[in-house]
């Protein structure tokens, strides 16, 4: 039976609160595309990709219409490409690159993961060769994002990679520092990567994962933020925790019908749900402005920690009912650049690099869309990652670096990515050098919490 | 198969009437009204049965859209689906 208040609140969830479908993902499986010979993968990678998801969009764009939810981006992830490059004669990444950005501009996704090398145990044949191509392969295409896997609680993290890393990014935005340094923001180094995430620039489909599958990426700070708005005054933290579920549940329960429809019209297996909350730059539709509705003056100040740990588990309890899968990042993602609040809360000093990172610990991901000094040398991007990547380790949960050093420019510049990558201020960073431990080099070992059998 | 027309705006003569007439036009069936005015807005919900509507819901959607930019009216179409799914265990 359909209730009117029902059907208006679904109704202003989504026309006036940015509800929406953040990403309908195709994973595709490319290992049964390797081949010796360079050209003939490169011609497998193509034809597979537009043929899995010759229909992604179009089905993608009538379910949307003939439901009333909106769809924003339709993505494909892809197996991790270093996996390919090794049994390859004197591959050239790039053209691997080039390869997956002219399939994604056939099929009309807007990005594709999976530019990516799983080394957080060490490397293997391909993975070096993909991550030194890196710079080169994200400044020639349009949509090709990339992550590196660096370490995970099961196997510690390859401070090897972590060097590589820093070096890396820093190059990959000098590779693309007339365009914003776009580079970088399409770049992202993780710790414990999860194998079926649908959202970008971090999404690769896994070597675990089926030959092709259906992930969706919901969306909803601005839904959260009003319920809160409407309903929360005088309510005790418990009271708002239970009405951040409740509207959770809600978002959720969109994703799913929307993953089982565009899965069922495509014939290709629903794969999970990820429960996140993924801000705009859009007036509203922020992550910092929730967790000022639930008391804190602006995000960033004392207190942040502790609301952003009870949101991101609401987020989680709401949702995990309302899907029968659940996996990816879920919970409350904190990219700077993409969120009005954090935005604005950066500009004016009150958010720090050291506020994210305790966030970090209690939210979904990690140092996220993160503008610093141009001049910032590698070995502290390096440090920065390091860092990242032990509280990932140390707490069995992802986390990940995703910073974009503004070429040429310092603290109080900014860079403006567009779109849904907003733009974001270049916040200062601890300069101070953390060289010799980074040229150590070699594996922290795995923590004492991995050894769970 | 069931869809639910949802009409929001400032109240004005002959909305309703704008509404079924486009209903009876597509050959769709209105099963039941609620409508009501909250602080001079206006809202109205049909539950209509699109079985023997003469195109698809994607389409209709658009068409009711259009009708809703010429009425001065937010107008949306879509199947009933989300809602249950939104707000029933």
């Amino acid at each position: 039976m359909l209730n009117t208040n029902d059907i208006l609140e679904s109704i202003r969830m989504i026309s006036d609160e940015n509800l929406d479908v953040r990403t309908v993902t195709m994973g595709i499986s490319l290992l049964d595309c390797a081949d010796p010979d360079p050209a003939k993968a490169c011609e497998k990678i193509y034809k597979k990709i537009t043929t899995k998801a010759k229909n992604l969009v179009a089905v993608a764009e009538k379910i949307s219409a003939t439901y009333g939810i909106p769809i924003v981006n339709k993505r494909i992830s892809v197996t991790p490409i270093a996996m390919l490059l090794g049994c390859a004669e004197h591959p050239d990444p790039v053209d691997y690159a080039l390869t997956l950005d002219r399939a994604a501009k056939e099929v009309g996704v807007n990005f594709i993961g999976g530019f990516s090398a799983l080394v957080h145990k060490g490397f293997s044949a391909g993975d070096r060769l993909l991550i030194e191509s890196i710079p080169q392969a994200l400044a020639k295409t349009d949509f090709v994002c990339s992550s590196i896997n660096i370490g995970s609680t099961k196997s510690g993290i390859n401070m090897d990679a972590v060097k590589l890393m820093g070096e890396i990014v820093r190059k990959t935005a000098e590779a693309t520092a007339d365009n914003q340094c776009m580079g970088a923001a399409k770049l992202v180094v993780f710790c414990n990567a999860p194998e079926d995430n649908p959202f970008m620039a971090g999404a690769f489909h896994g070597p675990g994962e089926p030959d092709c599958v259906i992930h969706v990426g919901v969306s909803g700070p601005g839904a959260v933020r009003a319920a809160l708005t409407k309903s929360a005054k005088g309510l005790s933290t418990d009271g708002v925790a239970e009405l951040i579920k409740r509207t959770a549940f809600k978002i959720t329960r969109m994703g799913q019908l929307v993953g089982n429809l565009v899965s069922e019209e495509l014939g290709v297996p629903f794969g999970i749900v990820d429960l996140s909350l993924a801000p705009t730059p859009a007036k509203g539709d922020s992550v910092a402005n929730i967790l000022e509705e639930i008391g804190l003056t602006v995000c960033g100040s004392c207190g942040t920690t502790a609301a952003l740990a009870m949101l991101n588990d609401a987020v989680k309890k709401g949702g995990v009912m309302a899907s029968n899968h659940v996996g990816g990042l879920s919970g409350a993602f904190i990219p700077v650049s993409e969120d009005d609040g954090m935005i604005s809360a950066a500009s004016k000093g009150f958010l720090t690099l050291e506020k994210l990172e305790a966030m970090t610990a209690v939210c979904s991901v990690g140092i996220d869309m993160v503008v610093i000094p141009g001049d910032t040398p590698a070995a502290v991007i390096s440090g920065l990652i390091a860092d990242e990547a032990a509280i990932g380790m140390v707490n069995s949960k992802t986390t990940a670096v995703r910073v974009i050093p503004a070429i040429g420019k310092t603290v109080g510049d900014s860079l403006d990515f567009g779109g849904l990558l907003g733009y974001a201020p270049v916040m200062p960073i601890n300069t101070a050098s953390p060289q010799v431990f980074i040229d150590r080099g070699g594996r922290i070992p795995s923590p004492i919490q991995a050894l769970k059998n | 198969m069931k869809a639910v027309i949802t009409v929001i705006g400032k109240d004005r003569v002959g909305i309703l009437a704008k509404v079924s007439g486009a209903c009876a036009e597509h050959n769709i069936n209105v099963l039941e009204v609620t409508q009501n005015i909250l602080q001079g807005l206006f809202s109205m919900i049909m539950i209509v049965d699109v079985s023997a509507a003469d195109m698809e819901i994607d389409h209709l959607a658009a068409v009711f859209s259009a009708l809703g930019e010429e009425i001065g009216m937010d107008i949306r179409f879509t199947r009933t689906e989300l809602y249950d799914a939104m707000h029933h265990i």
